[in-house]
C-alpha cells in the first residue's frame, strides 16, 4: 500500500466562463521515503494538485472528481475540521517564498513550538527541546541563539531552513514541497535540495516536490509525473523520464532544456505546444530598413571594439545618515574592465547581487556610473551631458528586459509600442512609413498579422518577449543587451526565444551583451563570458574554454552546482 | 532606533514650528488687531503708540520670535470679542472637549475594532454583510445630521435625554467635570455617541481592509498548512499584523475626533472649545482662532508621536537590525 | 485596414468585454446605487426645469404659505407643497432641488481640483524624487494630520478677515470649493505617488529611457496612464466626503448663506424649528443629502471592491 494514493483526480475553479479545469483526471501515488517530483510549466496544474492534497485549494476551487488516499484511507471527502487534523501532523507543506512564509512578528521559536505543541503536546519545555532539534537538523547554526530571533533576521536561504523545520514539526508522514528552491540562489538551491533528501530518507517521510525546473528533478527526485495543461502526460523513474521519454511532449520539453554539457547551433523546438511561431521567409539584410543608413560615421575601432568598460564603478548608498561617517555604501560594481567586438555575444555570469544587470544599466545611461568610464563607438558616452549629443550614440543600443510582463506599457497598443522609438528618433518619414516598419518588424520577430491592434495582456509570456525584442529593433541599433531575457519563461519558449536572438544576431550582425545567472544558456549563446561575483570580474575567457577548463576557483564551484541531467541522451 | 525617535522629534517640531508659522500670519494679515483693541475715537498718535508697544512695528523675525516665545506659555493676548485672556477662555472650555472628546474615542476604538476584526474573519457571514452596510450608511451620515435625529428622537419625541448642555458639573481644581452627577453623565450620552459612530464606522472599515488583507499572506497560509486552529491563525497571528499598520491610522483618527467634536457641540450646544473656535471664525477673533490652531496640533503631533514610539515597540523589524547574513 | 482592426479592439468594447461590466451587471447593489446616484445628480442638475418653484423669485412667496407641513401628514398642508414649506413660504422639494444643485456643484468641483492638484503633485513627487518628493509628501503629511474639515474652517475663517462682509457672501460658494479642495488633494497625491514609484522601476519604464525618451514623455505618456486606476474609487468616494464637508460647513455657519442656500444651509435654517415640531423643515433637506451621499459611497465601495482583485 502507497502512503499516499491519487485517484483520478480533477479540479476545477468555476468562473463566469464556465468551468475552468486545472487538474484533469490525474492519478499519483508516492511510497514512504519516496521522492516524487511533479514537473510541468507554468499553468500545467501541478501546484493545484499539491493544495488539494492538503486541502488548501484557493476558493472557489473545489475537487470534482476523483479520491485521494493516506495509508489507505481516504481523505478528500473529510470534514473541514478532520483536514485540519492531517494538515500538519499527517502532511507538511513547504512554500515557494521563505521571505513570506513566516509570521515577521513572531519569534522563530514561538512558531517552533505553537505547532509542535499543537501536534505532540509535549508541553513547553518539551516542544522547546524538540525546537532545538529540529533546527539543528536542518543546519541553523547556534540554533539555542537562533531560535530567539525574528525571520527578519535570518537569510532567505535560513529562512527555508526554518520553514523546513516548521514543515517537520508535526513528524508529518507526507511533505508537498511547492518550488522550495525557486526564489533561491543556486548555490543556496544546491544545500536546500541535499537537506530535503537527507531528512525525506533519514526520517522515512514521503515528499511531493512540485517544480518547472527539470535540473531539480534530475537533482532529488525519485519518480517524476510531467504535466501539461492539466493532464498528466508521464510518470515513471526519473532516469527513465529524463534519458528515454516516451511521451511526444516529454520528450520536446527535454531536448528544449539548454544543455549543459555541450553546445547546439540550435534549440529543438517543443512542437506538442499549439503557438511554436516559427519565421520562415528569408531575409536580407542589405535591402531590409534595418539594414538602411546605419550611421556609418559612428565607426568601430580597427580592432572591432564596440564596447570597452574601463574601471568601471557603481556604489548605492545603503543607510542615509547625518554624519558622514554613519552613511553605508555598497559597491555593487568595483572596477570593471572589459571589451566587446563587434558581432560576438559577450556574456556575463553570476548569482544574484554580483552586479551584473548594474552593468548593463550603467551602460545604456540608466545609472550614472560612480566612477570609470564606457566607451562605445570610440566615445566616451558616459561622459556626455548633453542629451542631444548622446542621443545618437544610445539609439545604437538597445535593450531586452527579463519581466514580459512588465516590459510593455500595458496601456499602450503593440503599434504603438514599436513605432515609439521609430517616431521619436525619426526614422521613418511618416506615420504611416512607421506603421509599414512596425509591421514588418513585428513579423520579423515571428508575431502574426494582428498582432499591432492588440494590448500586451492579449499576450502569452513569450510572445511578449518577441514585441519586447521587436521595440529594441525599431531603433536600429547595433548593439543589443539582452538582461535574462528569458529567465522569467518556460523552457519551452526561452528556446525559442533563444533561437530567434540567435537568428537576429546572425541576420543583423548584432554585438549582443547576455547576462543571465543559467550556464548552461550562457554556453549555448555566447563566445566570450565573464564571471561576476560581489561586482568583480573574476574570470572572462572563451565559452568553451571557461566550461572546459575554469580557472577561478567561484567558476569551477559554479560549474560544479549546475546540475548535470547525466541522464540524458548524448 | 534612537536616531528614529530623534528624527520624529525633529518632525514634530517643525510640524508646530510651521503651524505656528501659519497662526503668526493669521495676527499679521488677518484683520487689524489695533482696530480691534481700541474704540473708534483713538487718535492716530495713541494708535501709533500702541502699536510700538504691542511690539506690531518690530522686524517680521522678532515678532515672529515673540509670538513663539509667547505661545509656548500659552499666551495669545486678549479674545477681541471676549476682551479676556484667550488662555484663561480655552482653560475654561477645555475640559468639557476633552471628556466629550476621550469617551468618543474609546467607545469608537472599543467597538470599532472587535467589529472591524468580525467582519473580516466571517466575511460571508450575515451579520458581517449587515455590518458593513451599516457602516456605509454611518459614513454616508455627517455627524451633525446624525446629532439632529438623535434630538429629534431621543429628546423629541421619546424626551429620554437631555439634548443641550452638559447638565450639572463638579469643579475639581481647574478641572470642571461632568463625570460625577448624573445629570451630566445623561447629558454625555447623545453627544458622545454621535460623536463616536462616525469614527467608529471608519476605524471599522479600516481594520477589515487591513486585515483581509493580512489574510490573504503567505504566512497565514504556511500557518493553515501546519494544521493550526482557525482561532490561532486568526488571532495569534492574523491579528498582530493587523493591528500594527491600524495604529497609525488610528493615531490620525483620534485626533480627528477632536476636530469633530467642533461640529458635535455646535449641534449639542456643548460648552467646549469647539464652539469657541466657531463662534471666533464667524467674528473673525483672530487669537482665539490662532490659540485653538496651536492647541490642537500640539495634541496631534503628540498623538502622532505617541504612535510612533508605540509602533517601535511592538514591531521587532524597526528595533532589531535585520543582521547576520549568513548562509 | 489599421484603423477599423483597431476599433473593434477599441476601450470601450474591451470595457464591456471585462470583469467590472460583468460584476456590474450582476450587482443589484451596484445597479441600485448607480441609478440613484444618477437619478440625484440629473435631479440636481436640472433643477430650473424640474422644480415646480423658483426659491430665488422673492415675488412668488406669500407669508400666507409659511411653515406648512406636508399634505399628506397634515390637514393643514396644501397639495401644491408636497413636502410643505419653510418660514418664508418657499416650497421644501423646490429648494432641496435648488440646493443639492449647490452641493453637487461644490463637490465636484472641489474633486475635480483636488484630482488634478493631488496627481499633477504625486506624480512629480514620486517620478522626481529627491528633495521635490521629501518636500511634497512633509507637507502633504503636516496637512494629513489636520482634519479636512478643520482646514477647511479655517481658510474660511481667513476668508472673512480678508474679505468684505458682502464680498464674502457673493464668494461663499468657491471660498468653499478652494477651502475643501485644499483640504482634499493630499490623498490623490499619496496614492498616486505610491503607484508612480512603483511603476517608476518597472522595465517598461526603463525601456522608454534606453530609447531615450525624455522624463516628461516617460511620466505623462507612459507612467500617468498606468496609475490612473485608483483615481476612480478614490473620486467617487472623495464626492460623498466634499458633499459631506460643504454640507457641515453650511450647517456650522461657515458656508453658504440662507440667500443661496445649499442642503446644508436648508437643515441649519430647519434646525431651528426642529424643537418647536415643524420637523419636515430639516429632515427632508437632510433625507436628500443622506440619499445622495449613501448613493455615491455605496457605488464607491462597490467600485473599489469590484477593482480589488484579491476580494474577488
Amino acid at each position: 500500500m502507497a502512503l499516499l494514493d491519487v485517484k483520478n483526480i480533477s479540479i476545477g475553479f468555476p468562473s463566469r466562463h464556465g468551468m475552468f479545469v486545472a487538474v484533469e483526471d490525474v492519478s499519483l501515488s508516492v511510497e514512504a521515503g519516496e521522492i516524487l517530483g511533479v514537473v510541468g510549466e507554468s499553468g500545467a496544474g501541478k501546484s493545484t494538485i499539491g493544495n488539494a492534497i492538503i486541502a488548501l485549494l484557493e476558493p472557489p476551487g473545489e475537487v470534482i472528481k476523483g479520491e485521494v488516499y493516506l495509508n489507505g484511507a481516504r481523505i478528500d471527502n473529510l470534514s473541514a475540521e478532520e483536514k485540519r487534523l492531517i494538515r500538519g501532523k499527517k502532511i507538511g507543506m513547504i512554500f515557494q517564498d521563505p521571505q513570506t512564509s513566516l509570521d515577521p512578528l513572531k519569534t522563530i521559536k514561538q512558531q517552533l513550538v505553537e505547532s509542535i505543541n499543537l501536534h505532540l503536546r509535549l508541553g513547553r519545555k518539551g516542544s522547546e527541546k524538540k525546537a532545538l532539534e529540529l533546527l539543528e537538523q536542518v543546519g541553523i547554526p547556534d540554533p539555542l541563539i537562533r531560535m530567539e530571533h525574528y525571520p527578519h533576521q535570518f537569510s532567505g536561504g535560513m529562512r527555508q531552513r526554518v520553514v523546513i523545520a516548521l514543515a517537520l514539526c508535526g513528524e508529518p508522514e507526507l511533505i508537498i514541497a511547492d518550488e522550495p528552491t525557486t526564489a533561491l540562489d543556486v548555490s543556496v538551491q544546491k544545500q536546500i535540495l541535499d537537506l530535503m533528501r537527507k531528512l525525506c530518507k533519514e526520517k522515512n517521510v514521503g515528499m511531493i516536490l512540485v517544480t518547472h525546473d527539470m535540473g531539480v528533478i534530475a537533482e532529488v527526485a525519485d519518480r517524476v509525473a510531467v504535466m501539461y495543461n492539466s493532464r498528466l502526460m508521464e510518470i515513471g523513474e526519473t532516469a527513465q523520464i529524463i534519458g528515454n521519454p516516451q511521451h511526444e511532449y516529454t520528450k520536446s520539453l527535454i531536448s528544449a532544456i539548454p544543455r549543459p554539457d555541450k553546445r547546439v547551433r540550435r534549440f529543438p523546438l517543443v512542437t506538442y505546444i499549439e503557438d511554436v511561431v516559427e519565421r520562415k521567409e528569408e531575409f536580407d539584410v542589405s535591402t531590409h530598413w534595418l539594414g538602411q543608413s546605419r550611421d556609418f560615421d559612428m565607426k568601430v575601432a580597427d580592432d572591432g571594439t564596440i564596447l570597452q568598460l574601463e574601471n568601471l564603478g557603481m556604489r548605492f548608498q545603503i543607510t542615509n545618515s547625518l554624519f558622514k561617517s554613519k552613511r553605508r555604501y555598497l559597491d555593487a560594481v568595483k572596477d570593471v574592465n572589459f571589451s566587446i567586438k563587434e558581432g560576438e555575444t559577450f556574456g556575463i555570469v553570476g548569482e544574484s547581487g554580483s552586479g551584473k544587470s548594474t552593468i548593463a544599466r550603467m551602460v545604456t545611461g540608466l545609472y550614472k556610473p560612480y566612477k570609470g568610464a564606457v566607451h562605445f563607438l570610440g566615445k566616451e558616452i558616459s561622459a556626455i551631458s548633453h542629451t542631444s549629443e548622446v542621443l545618437p550614440y544610445r539609439r545604437q543600443m538597445q535593450m531586452v528586459f527579463q519581466d514580459p510582463f512588465s516590459s510593455l506599457n500595458a496601456r499602450m497598443r503593440v503599434m504603438d509600442i514599436v513605432a515609439e522609438p521609430i517616431l521619436f528618433h525619426k526614422l521613418a518619414d511618416s506615420k504611416a512609413e512607421a506603421e509599414h516598419i512596425v509591421l514588418d518588424l513585428l513579423k520579423l520577430v515571428g508575431m502574426s498579422d494582428d498582432a499591432y491592434a492588440k494590448y500586451p495582456h492579449q499576450f502569452s509570456g513569450g510572445q511578449r518577449q518577441r514585441i519586447s525584442i521587436a521595440r529594441a529593433l525599431a531603433t536600429r541599433p547595433r548593439f543589443l543587451i539582452c538582461d535574462e531575457p528569458t529567465s522569467a519563461l518556460d523552457v519551452s519558449v526561452q528556446a525559442q526565444i533563444l533561437n530567434l536572438l540567435k537568428d537576429l544576431q546572425e541576420e543583423l550582425n548584432l554585438t549582443m551583451m547576455f547576462i543571465s545567472h543559467d550556464l548552461p544558456v550562457i554556453r549555448q549563446m555566447c563566445d566570450r563570458v565573464a564571471v561576476m561575483r560581489h561586482g568583480q570580474v573574476l574570470e572572462l575567457a572563451e565559452t568553451e574554454k571557461l566550461f572546459e577548463d575554469p580557472q577561478h576557483e567561484y567558476s569551477q564551484h559554479l560549474l560544479g552546482l549546475m546540475p548535470q541531467l547525466n541522464m540524458l541522451q548524448a | 532606533m534612537f536616531s528614529f525617535l530623534i528624527k520624529r522629534l525633529l518632525q514634530s517640531f517643525m510640524v508646530l514650528l510651521s503651524v505656528a508659522f501659519i497662526a503668526f500670519a493669521l495676527f499679521k494679515f488677518v484683520g487689524d488687531p489695533i482696530n480691534n483693541m481700541v474704540g473708534q475715537d483713538t487718535t492716530l498718535v495713541e494708535r501709533e503708540a500702541l502699536a510700538e508697544r504691542l511690539g506690531l512695528n518690530d522686524p517680521f523675525p522678532i515678532q515672529f520670535f515673540n509670538f513663539i516665545k509667547g505661545a509656548a506659555v500659552g499666551d495669545f493676548g486678549l479674545s477681541y470679542r471676549h476682551k479676556v485672556p484667550v488662555s484663561q477662555l480655552i482653560a475654561e472650555r477645555a475640559p468639557a472637549t476633552l471628556e466629550l472628546s476621550i469617551i468618543s474615542a474609546l467607545l469608537s476604538v472599543f467597538i470599532g475594532i472587535p467589529m472591524g476584526v468580525y467582519t473580516a474573519i466571517r466575511r460571508k457571514g450575515f451579520l458581517s454583510r449587515s455590518f458593513m452596510t451599516v457602516s456605509l450608511v454611518g459614513i454616508s451620515l455627517p455627524t451633525f445630521l446624525i446629532g439632529i435625529l438623535f434630538i429629534f428622537l431621543f429628546g423629541v419625541i421619546l424626551r429620554w435625554l437631555p439634548t443641550f448642555g452638559r447638565g450639572e458639573v463638579v469643579q475639581i481644581g481647574f478641572w470642571s467635570t461632568g463625570l460625577l452627577t448624573w445629570s451630566g453623565i445623561k447629558s454625555l450620552i447623545l453627544p458622545a455617541v454621535t460623536l463616536a459612530l462616525f469614527q467608529m464606522t471608519l476605524i471599522m472599515r479600516l481594520v477589515r481592509t487591513e486585515m483581509l488583507e493580512v489574510l490573504t499572506t503567505d504566512y497565514i497560509k504556511f500557518a493553515r498548512a501546519r494544521g493550526l486552529k482557525e482561532n490561532a491563525v486568526n488571532f495569534g497571528h492574523a491579528l498582530k499584523n493587523t493591528l500594527i499598520p491600524v495604529i497609525t491610522i488610528i493615531g490620525l483618527q483620534l485626533g480627528l475626533v477632536m476636530a469633530f467634536a467642533i461640529i458635535t457641540e455646535t449641534v449639542f450646544q456643548w460648552p467646549g472649545m469647539g464652539m469657541l473656535f466657531i463662534q471666533a471664525i464667524e467674528e473673525v477673533d483672530v487669537p482665539v482662532m490662532a490659540a485653538y490652531l496651536m492647541m490642537i496640533s500640539v495634541v496631534f503631533v503628540a498623538i502622532n508621536l505617541a504612535v510612533d514610539i508605540l509602533y517601535a515597540f511592538v514591531d521587532p523589524r524597526l528595533t532589531i537590525d535585520g543582521g547576520s547574513k549568513h548562509g | 485596414m489599421v484603423d477599423s482592426e483597431m476599433k473593434s479592439n477599441s476601450k470601450w468594447v474591451q470595457f464591456l468585454k471585462g470583469d467590472l461590466w460583468y460584476d456590474f451587471t450582476r450587482s443589484p447593489v451596484a445597479i441600485v446605487s448607480f441609478l440613484t446616484m444618477a437619478v440625484c445628480l440629473f435631479l440636481a442638475a436640472a433643477a430650473q426645469w424640474v422644480a415646480p418653484f423658483d426659491i430665488f423669485d422673492l415675488a412668488t412667496l406669500e407669508l400666507m404659505d409659511a411653515d406648512l407641513p406636508p399634505p399628506w401628514a397634515d390637514e393643514y398642508g396644501e397639495d401644491k407643497f408636497f413636502l410643505g414649506t419653510d418660514d418664508q413660504g418657499r416650497d421644501i422639494w423646490s429648494g432641496i432641488l435648488y440646493g443639492a444643485q449647490i452641493s453637487v456643484f461644490v463637490g465636484l468641483a472641489s474633486v475635480i481640483i483636488s484630482a488634478v492638484v493631488g496627481v499633477s503633485l504625486g506624480l512629480l513627487a514620486g517620478y522626481a524624487g529627491g528633495r521635490i518628493d521629501s518636500f511634497i509628501m512633509r507637507v502633504a503629511d503636516i496637512q494629513l494630520s489636520f482634519p479636512a474639515i478643520l482646514i477647511a474652517l479655517l481658510i474660511d475663517g481667513v476668508m472673512r478677515g480678508l474679505l468684505p462682509r458682502e464680498l464674502h457672501d457673493e464668494l461663499a460658494i468657491y471660498v468653499l470649493i478652494f477651502a475643501i479642495s485644499i483640504s482634499g488633494w493630499v490623498q490623490y497625491a499619496r496614492t498616486i505617488r505610491g503607484s508612480v514609484m512603483v511603476e517608476k522601476h518597472k522595465e517598461y519604464v526603463q525601456a522608454g529611457l534606453v530609447i531615450g525618451l525624455p522624463s516628461r514623455i516617460i511620466a505623462v505618456k507612459h507612467i500617468l496612464p498606468n496609475v490612473l486606476n485608483p483615481l476612480f474609487v478614490i473620486g467617487t468616494i472623495h464626492l460623498a466626503t466634499a458633499i459631506i464637508t460643504e454640507a457641515t460647513l453650511s450647517f456650522l455657519g461657515v458656508g453658504m448663506s440662507p440667500t443661496t442656500p445649499s442642503l446644508g444651509t436648508l437643515i441649519r435654517i430647519g434646525n431651528e424649528y426642529l424643537l418647536s415640531g415643524e420637523w419636515w423643515i430639516t429632515l427632508f433637506p437632510g433625507l436628500a443629502l443622506v440619499v445622495l451621499v449613501l448613493s455615491v459611497n455605496i457605488f464607491g465601495d462597490w467600485l473599489r471592491d469590484a477593482l480589488n482583485p484579491k476580494l474577488r
